[in-house]
């Protein structure tokens, strides 16, 4: 035991405030995370429930829309906090600054993040982004109704665009800017502790998938959170200053003509945005991608098929997705040389996506594979990524995409590969974690029927949506009657609203297992699945400092599974050539 | 300055101690660190060469929509450049002469000869900041606001970001020079290394900002 | 009991550990323990149970999953309108060879899926090591490339003939300008000149959506309409505005979707090969209306569209 007198930082704070709720132990930060992703998923999907029924029975009365039916703008400002909640408080926190917080340093051996008391303050700045973001509910004229993606000049003039567009949007703009500054102190963090804080023989090339995906989204995140950071700014001070960054002049809205802005640019705000919203959409399935292989290796029993192709392809996404922003723009009135090679680079992407996949099979062939719901999940996301993924490729050809941008057909497209994957990538690993995490099991058998609802069910909500998309359906429509064309489609808003019925439902099937197991489930042993990994040498749950002052030594890989020769089929990284030996 | 970052890189290398291969240092790599085998200095210098990244990337989103609305408007009115600028680029730049010499002189031990010359950077920091201040007073005195042109909202957004950036660089110089170090996790070496480097940076960046609105107005 | 709760894998309690909670030191002979023979016998005995009936349904549901997917698509029952313009077919023909391409993919992966999860399910079998293959690796690597980015550029041509070409001399000029929430078509006219508009006459409710200007006499044969008539066969020269946010100019038939950006008038050009009426849909957010943003584009007979254009021209001699 090494003694130090260090200021505070190793020694377990003993009040509770200290210790659950100002804590800077990387545990109880990435449990905050956690549950403020839980809360924030389950709000998320409140809204599209409520979505969901005003599509298919747009005359029913409905809770919070004091007129009875919902209004077209109150389905819009539920699209927008239910698109920005979802992609910001969810899919950025909890594979991420969740999972990440709470396992990255353990896997690198580790005692905690490196700056531990910057962790805290980047999880207080999200939960502020998340209270402000979610106060636009609360102000005159509602949320805003410009969607996640806030175009201007819609998200820019104020009410007169539209209600929700004034003090709602405000407060979006102001919530995401919040949100950027929590995510690029979280990310400073991630990268220090993993290029500085790794364990003796913890070499890069040793290091599990998912810590390299930790790392690389981390990268992604440092380099994208600036520039929506910059944008928001420049949004802000177009709505509340009178600048003209992105609105143009001229401009009637109404049959009132705006004379206080000339000149600006909409265009330049589709560029930052997608800047960041591009990477962004990788800093959500990136952890997802790291968890899958791991998951896929242990339960496999077998190591990662192409560890160094994996761990490429990881930097590879990272790297291409920060030149591919314009394919959200080809319809934009963007110069069509570049669409040319915005296109090309896109279509490129999709290999590194289809050496993953490859390797997630070869990880699985001729393994001994054990259906945990863990593992189930993991396959599922395979399954998930893959039918996201080729729809890609569709939306990634400019000429295809004349037809299919902003229609149902893109909606499908990122639910299933951003969203519901990523979502899988999160339930993989809550299944995964959880006794390390609570020092309980969840209950495997109510964990299978959680997954075998929600599989079935999110492909039952999403598939249907490229047929709205290939018959023209444009997305962000309040109501299906405006249009001619959408009528015979109602058939199809019909089941998707059902599918989505019963999924959703069926996610309350997750919060009891989870909640009743960490109360009462079976007690989780130090490593119930027989796993490698550095965090499966500590207790569940881990003391205070994770190693108990004992900082462990790395001898191999992470995925030593079924090595021929040894007696057993795993052999965690601590364990020196000696033990390994004695097993025989 | 080109010469003051290598410096930097030099130190920064040092602190790695090698290529990857190397295993990182676990709970006790004796660089120096003053009783906390927690983190090893290097992580400071890793933090802020990254917030760096960060910040420069902020900087750039700027800066290309500064080119973009520049090329693409047609309202651009360029505005009288406040001649105070100058002086207070020089201002900047001497102080990135004296944290270097403030930095020789804790090297060489000299702590009093330090504290000195890091006061006087601090107050040459302060100086810019108040001589900024006094470029935006002349230009409202011109008539010319954040909401006039799109130069003058882009050179008041820069400057106010460049502004509030470098106001953190001042709190880290008072930081470095008042605190004591001897429960700390950070050695008094490293902190004005890392906090110099980011002067530096600022220093930098803000001759790039001036190249851009004086060029660019 | 197995047979009831076997789909949800309940025998999965192999894993469970109800061993005593240990402090590190004899972490050592824990892993010596979990080596003994009986205990690995009864993980993978049990194992080998669950294993199979999981594996089977997960296998099966991806296969009905694919052919259910597979079939949706061959049977087009939600599908697009066919398309009314030479440039149309040729998207369609690019859309069609990356369904295929990507078809197949989709079986592939989805099926190699399936069968890896029921060939390698755990049968009490040790699993083979390896960690890779460079060959495989580097074939599929290219593979992919040659495929992906081929395709890509195939698909270029439509891309190309629609956007890096103007309209062709003689084409119909044809400004369409959206606003919340609704479309306005102008003509040029006889002389062939679009007049001028001015911001602060433009007026809805009293007949002069686009503002223009009566001062100017380029303005006096404008012929503004909410929707649109043009002939078949003819080239189309679209400049398309928008006052307020931005729009979408979007006609399904034509396999065209143009922004509306403000500040821009962005140039499209199409030649409908069909006569008939086509639903035009706004497909960008602009507000609260934007789902009832649409209008309609005519494609009619040349003399039905000159009859037209003359009985728009008379009613504004009438004004
Ligand atoms: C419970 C399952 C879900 C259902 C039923 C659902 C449903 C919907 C619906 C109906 C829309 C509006 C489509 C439109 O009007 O154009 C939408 C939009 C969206 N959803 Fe979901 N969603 C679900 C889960 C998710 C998840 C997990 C994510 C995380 C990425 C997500 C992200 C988004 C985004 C980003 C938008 C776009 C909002 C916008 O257009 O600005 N959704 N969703
Ligand atoms: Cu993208
Ligand atoms: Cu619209």
């Amino acid at each position: 035991m090494v003694t130090h007198d260090s200021g505070g930082h190793h020694h377990p704070p003993t009040s509770f405030i200290r210790k659950y709720i100002f804590s800077t132990d990387h545990k109880v930060i990435g449990l905050q995370y956690y549950f403020l992703a839980l809360f924030s998923v389950f709000l998320g999907m409140a809204l599209s429930m409520l979505m969901r029924i005003h599509l298919v029975w747009p005359s029913a009365k409905m809770p919070f829309t004091p007129g009875g039916q919902m209004t077209p703008e109150q389905y819009l400002a539920l699209m927008t906090m239910h698109g920005s909640i979802m992609v910001f408080m969810v899919l950025t926190t909890a594979p991420q600054s969740g999972f990440g917080n709470y396992a990255l340093p353990i896997q690198i051996g580790a005692e905690d993040m490196a700056f531990p008391v910057l962790n805290m303050l980047s999880f207080w700045t999200t939960l502020l982004s998340l209270i402000v973001l979610v106060s636009a509910f609360f102000v005159n004229g509602g949320a805003p109704i410009s969607g996640w993606t806030a175009y201007p000049p819609l998200s820019a003039l104020g009410q007169i665009a539209g209600p929700g567009q004034g003090a709602g949007q405000t407060l979006w703009v102001v919530g995401v800017a919040i949100f950027c500054i929590g995510s690029l102190l979280g990310a400073l963090n991630f990268i220090t502790t993993t290029v500085d804080l790794r364990a003796k023989g913890m070499t890069l090339g040793r290091m599990p998938l998912t810590v390299w995906a930790w790392l690389v989204t981390a990268i992604l995140g440092l380099l994208a959170f600036g520039v929506l950071l910059a944008a928001c700014l420049l949004l802000l001070l177009d709505r509340i200053a009178g600048t003209s960054f992105f609105i143009p002049g001229g401009l009637v809205v109404t049959d009132t003509p705006i004379v206080s802005h000339t000149g600006g640019s909409p265009l330049l705000w589709q560029h930052l945005f997608w800047f960041f919203g591009h990477p962004e959409v990788y800093i959500a399935i990136l952890p997802g991608m790291g968890v899958a292989s791991h998951v896929l290796s242990t339960f496999s029993r077998k190591p990662v098929f192409g560890y160094k192709a994996m761990v490429g392809a990881l930097g590879a996404i990272g790297f291409l997705g920060f030149c591919v922003w314009g394919h959200h723009m080809f319809i934009s009135g963007m110069s069509p040389y570049s669409a040319f090679a915005f296109s090309l680079l896109t279509m490129t992407i999709g290999v590194p996506s289809a050496i993953k996949t490859f390797n997630w099979l070869g990880t699985l062939w001729g393994g001994r594979i054990q259906f945990t719901t863990a593992m189930m999940f993991g396959l599922g996301f395979v399954s998930l990524f893959v039918t996201g993924g080729l729809s890609g490729l569709f939306l990634a050809q400019p000429s295809i995409d004349l037809y299919l941008h902003d229609t149902y057909f893109v909606v499908a497209h990122f639910h299933l590969i951003m969203g519901v994957a990523a979502i899988f990538g999160i339930f993989a690993a809550t299944y995964f974690w959880f006794p390390k995490m609570f020092g309980r099991m969840l209950n495997e058998t109510i964990g299978k029927v959680h997954f075998w609802f929600t599989f079935v069910g999110v492909y039952s909500i999403f598939m249907p949506m490229h047929f709205l998309g290939l018959a023209g359906h444009p997305r962000r429509y309040a109501d299906t009657t405006g249009v001619n064309f959408l009528g015979p489609l109602h058939s199809v808003h019909y089941f998707i609203t059902l599918a989505a019925m019963i999924t959703i439902s069926a996610q309350l099937i997750f919060l009891f297992n989870f909640f009743y197991s960490m109360k009462a489930g079976q007690k989780a042993s130090e490593n119930p699945w027989n796993a490698t990994t550095l965090e499966w040498s500590i207790p569940s749950p881990p003391p205070f400092d994770n190693f108990a002052g004992r900082i462990p030594v790395v001898y191999r890989g992470p995925y030593e599974f079924s090595v021929p020769g040894a007696t057993d089929d795993y052999i965690p990284q601590h364990l020196t050539p000696e033990r390994v030996g004695k097993a025989h | 300055m080109p010469g003051t970052i290598t410096d930097e890189i030099e130190i920064i290398d040092a602190g790695r101690g090698g290529g990857t291969n190397v295993p990182a240092g676990g709970d006790d790599d004796g660089e120096g660190s003053f009783g906390s085998p927690g983190i090893p200095q290097r992580a400071y210098f890793t933090v802020i060469q990254l917030g760096l990244a960060g910040i420069i990337m902020f900087f750039m989103a700027l800066t290309s929509s500064f080119l973009v609305r520049k090329g693409l408007g047609n309202d651009w009115v360029a505005f009288n450049f406040p001649r105070i600028l100058w002086l207070n680029t020089l201002i900047l730049l001497a102080s990135s002469i004296t944290i270097q010499i403030a930095r020789r002189h804790l090297r060489e031990d000299e702590k009093a000869a330090f504290k000195r010359w890091w006061s006087v950077t601090t107050s040459l920091g302060i100086l810019f900041l108040a001589g900024q201040f006094i470029a935006w007073r002349q230009l409202a005195r011109q008539g010319v606001f954040l909401v006039t042109n799109p130069s003058s909202s882009f050179f008041y957004v820069l400057t106010a970001a460049h502004g509030l950036h470098l106001f953190g660089g001042i709190l880290a110089l008072v930081y470095v020079s008042h605190r004591s170090w001897r429960r700390s996790r950070v050695s008094q070496a490293t902190a004005t290394d890392v906090a110099s480097i980011y002067w530096h940076c600022m220093d930098g960046l803000w001759v790039f900002l001036f190249a851009l609105l004086y060029l660019g107005r | 009991m197995m047979s009831s709760l076997w789909l949800f894998g309940a025998e999965s309690a192999w894993r469970v550990d109800t061993r005593r909670p240990s402090t590190r030191a004899d972490h050592l002979i824990r892993v010596v323990a979990a080596n003994r023979p009986e205990w690995r016998k009864m993980r993978r005995k049990s194992g080998e149970q669950g294993s199979a009936a999981v594996a089977f349904t997960l296998a099966t549901f991806l296969v009905i999953f694919t052919v259910v997917t597979v079939y949706l698509f061959l049977a087009k029952i939600w599908w697009f309108p066919p398309a009314i313009s030479d440039f149309g077919a040729q998207i369609d023909a690019q859309f069609h060879r990356t369904l295929i391409i990507t078809g197949i993919v989709f079986v592939l992966a989805q099926l190699g899926l399936a069968l890896a999860i029921f060939r390698s399910r755990d049968r009490g079998q040790k699993a083979s090591f390896f960690e890779g293959n460079a060959v495989i690796e580097f074939i599929w690597t290219l593979a992919t490339v040659i495929m992906f980015v081929g395709l890509g550029l195939y698909g270029e041509h439509a891309w190309a003939e629609a956007h890096f070409q103007g309209a062709a001399r003689g084409a119909l000029q044809l400004e369409v300008t959206g606003q919340q929430f609704a479309w306005n078509f102008r003509y040029a006219g006889p002389d062939g000149k679009f007049g001028g508009t001015k911001p602060e006459l433009v007026s809805a409710s009293s007949g002069n959506p686009l503002g223009l200007d009566p001062r100017d006499p380029a303005s006096k044969d404008d012929v503004v309409s909410p929707v649109a008539y043009v002939p078949v066969g003819q080239e189309v020269e679209l400049l398309i505005k928008t006052q307020d946010v931005t729009h979408s100019f979007y006609v399904r038939e034509l396999r065209l979707k143009q922004d509306a950006v403000p500040g821009m008038t962005i140039h499209m050009h199409f030649n409908a090969t069909v006569p008939g009426e086509y639903e035009l849909a706004c497909a960008e957010l602009c507000g609260l209306g934007h789902y009832r943003m649409r209008s309609f584009v005519s494609v009619v007979s040349r003399d039905e569209f000159d009859k037209w254009m003359g009985d728009q021209e008379a009613a504004l001699q009438q004004q």
